[in-house]
């Protein structure tokens, strides 16, 4: 019997359709995977599910326990027994375990709270997810992997009918993994009917019992895993697409060594104990383009970031070398000097002051270069900015515009044009092109192209592998803080990339 | 704003906007504007002429110097992203110190004022290293500043008052610039105004006044021209003028009625070169920049190269010296230390920088908002004073003011969108 079935569901978004005609039906009992890549769509449809997105911003139908759903917002979707939890944990860290559990629930008369009665509840609670801490025990003070089950407990504490877990072992250590994936099977015993999404096949197939894959918004196959499934296949499904001109044509040919990065080693700022980056060695050549491929999390920002000034993580250890000559990038303007960028991922929050015009986003790495004697040149400073808006196809009226009214592509391009200015030898690109619509891609990619025919190296990183493909001549493949192999452009494919990554 | 996303590329056709448009856009600026001046006619009006006497303009300046001079240091502090709640206990402290300094152990003024600037500027310094290294809160290091530095100032007094000073560390708030041109300038002008009750005009205060209003309207005009070549928005030629007329005329209205007193105070001289020095650290150099990078968005300022930590612990020390400098004025203005001077004076600093257009969240505020958030502040006391007004409804309307003036501010940036 299908507890849920999700039929024909589309939703659009301003400018993209992001999901087109999805189906997916889960069986009473059982634990489904949901697989693809990032921005194939699993968020949104569990979006849709948990009512964030409330009905009638999307079409299809949803039937969920033998009748029709429509969820206004998520406590109506908790309420018929549908809990999500999600990558990120929505735990108050100086609460209680029983507190948490209980929160928004409260044990309790006319308001004031039955405590007996809620610790005794968060005891059975946590003897049923294999927890062994007291209820009374800080949620700050248990690692992340304890704190998922927290999270699971307290879904429990609902009467769940149907558990959807988000990614739930992206942050878990290897035993960590296993005990979670173990739990569901034991929940699966008593009855519980979860959702799984993952990246990660092993583990998929594991636990789950029927797969479905969405790619580009698409339903693409549903199989059955309980006849055994091989992961070649899930991959297959995952990213087989045709490739079309979406990248502009281009003619490489590198030249000398430019940039070495060797055994380069970083831990976690806060965890002690927890390295995030491990012996990663890789070089860039004069007029190259390298990508880094991997999942999220799996440690390509925080490498570039620990590279760029040590903007992330302690214990940094390794040597980076510039034109075969040492270089120090101990701080970001000694960074920025040596003749490296970054350009961050998150181009709001990092990347521009959002208050500010086009001009002032624009000198900010570089204000000696439109300055004497630090009393700022403000006729020259509007001549970089223009020039910048016209050499990038900035699209506004004036440089004087506040960045914050610009569209995404714009935005990226004055982030560019700042650290074009700086006048790199080396520009690691984090996600370039992340949330902007595909005209201003292709307008960064060709971008991208001009720096490597004017003998810059670039380093790119990007979760989308169509990107990478379209776009490097060599991709290092990375997975959980270490570089797990490289691939030349003619010899790369999302197959490998992804068995690469799976295979670790 | 969907000028952003046209697709044509047109650079110097936009100042075509309508002048109603071009007003609810700056409306903050011509707010303030507008308000100092409603604020002056209508005390002007209520105490008979008694604002605008050569004497009370006299007055109102000296009063608020140590407010002025204190909000330049509070506006950076602010635009960094942080508050200083210690300055009127530093102000205080720093008024003890000299006093102590100069009446019971006998220092020369000169070095006492060398002292206490350096003390400043390490109490500033002190603080900001806890913000800036540690990243405690602002909030929570200058309030037990505030609390640490009042008690010094009562331990340094013993509990009493101290003074009176000498003649020349008082002329540091009272003292008068002397009229460099020949007295008989200025005896005829009187007669040709037939100024009765005045001897002879201050002819240096006179010049200066017209000078420094015709500076402004030069680099207005400047500016202007800059604009139109690079196609910047173009304020209305009709705000233009009306803003630069009224601001020459009451800067020369101002300074007409300074010469009919005693001239130029030394100490509008130290606040109006402050002021100048601040304005243009903040607007043309690349500290500045840096400073309003940091208080949008520490983060990119950070990858940008920016040494943030060293940037907030420069604003710090920064105010300490002008904390500093508030107190020797004060200390100089009442010719006694007591261990209440400055007591509650920093809210009356935070208030002016609010006032004249400062964000709570940091990177927006000018210094020229501020001088003019102070003198409105200043204006509101000193007329509800010559009123009569009890403290209690000062306090009370102050406050209001304050209110609105960010309702003001938070209203228009949610109107713009």
């Amino acid at each position: 019997m299908a507890l849920l079935s999700m039929q024909d569901i589309s939703k659009t978004f301003p400018g993209v359709k992001a999901l087109d005609q999805v189906n997916l039906d889960v069986q009473q009992g059982e634990i489904h995977a949901v697989v693809g890549e990032n921005g194939a769509g699993k968020s949104t449809l569990m979006k849709i599910l948990s009512g964030v997105y409330p009905h009638g911003s999307y079409d299809g139908k949803i039937q969920f326990d033998g009748a029709p759903a429509q969820f206004a917002n998520i406590s109506d979707s908790e309420r018929q027994g549908i809990i999500i939890i999600h990558q990120e944990l929505a735990l108050v860290p100086q609460l209680s375990i029983s507190e948490n559990i209980f929160l928004g629930n409260e044990r309790a008369k006319s308001g004031v709270i039955n405590w007996r009665e809620t610790n005794r509840r968060t005891e059975e609670l946590l003897a049923k997810v294999g927890l062994a801490e007291a209820p009374s025990t800080l949620v700050d003070n248990i690692g992340v992997g304890k704190q998922q089950l927290v999270e699971i407990a307290k879904a429990l504490s609902k009467q769940v009918k149907l558990l959807i877990l988000d990614e739930p072992t992206a942050a878990l250590q290897e035993n960590d993994s296993r005990k979670l994936l173990d739990l569901m099977l034991e929940l699966k015993a008593q009855g519980v009917t979860s959702i799984i999404i993952s990246h990660k096949l092993n583990e998929v197939r594991y636990v789950a019992d029927t797969v479905t894959v969405i790619r580009d918004g698409m339903t693409v196959s549903r199989l059955d895993a309980k006849a055994g499934l091989s992961e070649d296949e899930i991959v297959r499904d995952m990213v087989g697409r045709e490739m079309t001109h979406r990248f502009p044509e281009h003619q490489r040919s590198p030249g000398k060594l430019l940039l070495e990065v060797k055994n380069w080693d970083v831990w976690h700022p806060e965890h002690t104990g927890r390295q995030v980056i491990r012996d990663v060695s890789f070089a860039v050549r004069a007029g190259e383009v390298v990508g880094i491929a991997g999942l999220m999390g799996s440690g390509r920002t925080e490498l570039a970031m620990s590279i760029f000034g040590r903007s992330y993580g302690r214990n940094i250890s390794g040597s980076v070398k510039l034109n075969d000559n040492e270089i120090d990038v101990s701080t970001v303007d000694k960074a920025i000097s040596a003749g490296i960028s970054y350009v961050t991922e998150d181009r709001k929050s990092l990347g521009l002051v959002l208050d500010e015009t086009i001009r002032f986003n624009t000198t900010l790495a570089n204000l000696e270069g439109v300055s004497s004697g630090s009393v700022l040149k403000r006729n020259d400073e509007t001549k970089v900015a223009e020039k910048f808006k016209k050499a990038l196809a900035i699209r506004t009226p004036s440089v004087f515009q506040k960045t914050v009214n610009l569209s995404g592509g714009n935005q990226q391009k004055v982030v560019l044009a700042k650290w074009l200015f700086t006048e790199p030898e080396v520009l690691i690109l984090d996600e370039p092109t992340r949330g902007i619509d595909v005209g201003a891609k292709y307008e960064i990619y060709t971008i991208i192209n001009d720096l490597a025919d004017q003998g810059k190296g670039v380093v790119m990183i990007s979760s989308e592998m169509p990107e990478l493909l379209g776009m490097c001549d060599r991709i290092y493949v990375m997975n959980e803080g270490a570089l797990v192999g490289e691939l030349n452009a003619e010899d790369a494919s999302q197959e490998r990339i992804m068995s690469l990554i799976v295979n670790e | 704003m969907d000028l952003a996303q046209s697709d044509t590329n047109p650079a110097p056709q936009v100042k075509t906007k309508s002048i109603g448009q071009y007003l609810s856009s700056h409306l903050r600026q011509y707010g303030l504007l507008f308000a100092l001046i409603a604020v002056m006619a209508f005390f002007q009006i209520v105490t008979d002429g008694t604002l605008l006497r050569a004497v009370n303009v006299t007055n109102l300046l000296l009063q608020n110097s140590y407010i002025i001079i204190m909000a330049l240091g509070m506006l950076i502090v602010i635009v960094s992203g942080n508050i200083d709640l210690s300055v009127g206990s530093v102000m205080g402290f720093i008024g003890a110190l000299a006093a102590v300094m100069i009446v019971n152990l006998d220092q020369s003024v000169p070095l006492t004022i060398v002292a206490c600037l350096c003390v400043g500027g390490i109490i500033g310094a002190a603080q900001g290293y806890w913000v800036a290294y540690w990243k405690i809160p602002s909030f929570i290091v200058t309030l037990a500043g505030m609390l640490v530095f009042r008690g010094l100032s009562l331990w340094l007094l013993e509990g009493q008052s101290v003074g009176p000073f000498p003649k020349e560390f008082q002329i540091l708030a009272t003292g008068f610039v002397p009229d460099i041109f020949p007295v008989s300038w200025g005896d005829s002008l009187a007669n040709l105004l037939e100024i009765r009750r005045v001897k002879h005009v201050n002819m240096l205060a006179l010049f200066t006044g017209i000078a420094a209003a015709a500076m402004i309207v030069w680099i207005g005009l400047r500016q202007r021209a800059q604009n139109r070549l690079y196609g910047i928005e173009d304020e209305p030629k009709i705000f233009f003028f009306a803003r630069n007329i009224i601001v020459a005329a009451a800067l020369i209205f101002v300074m007409y009625k300074l010469s009919l007193f005693r001239g130029l105070p030394n100490v509008l001289i130290t606040m109006g070169v402050l002021t100048i020095i601040y304005a243009f650290i903040t607007e043309t150099t690349t500290i500045g920049r840096r400073i309003y990078a940091l208080g949008g968005n520490e983060k990119a300022a950070k990858l940008s190269g920016i040494k943030t930590e060293r940037l907030t612990f420069l604003a710090f020390t920064n105010m300490g010296v002008l904390a500093a400098a508030a107190g020797l004025v004060f200390a100089a203005r009442l010719n006694t230390a007591t261990p209440k001077a400055g007591f509650a004076l920093e809210l009356d600093v935070i208030a002016a920088v609010f006032i004249g257009g400062a964000s709570m969240s940091g990177g927006v505020g000018t210094i020229i908002g501020a001088v003019v958030g102070a003198f409105l502040m200043g204006v509101l006391n000193n007329g509800m004073s010559i009123m009569g007004i009890g403290i209690d409804y000062q306090q009370m309307i102050k406050g209001l003011v304050l209110l609105a003036a960010v309702i003001f501010d938070v209203y228009n940036k949610n109107k713009q969108g």
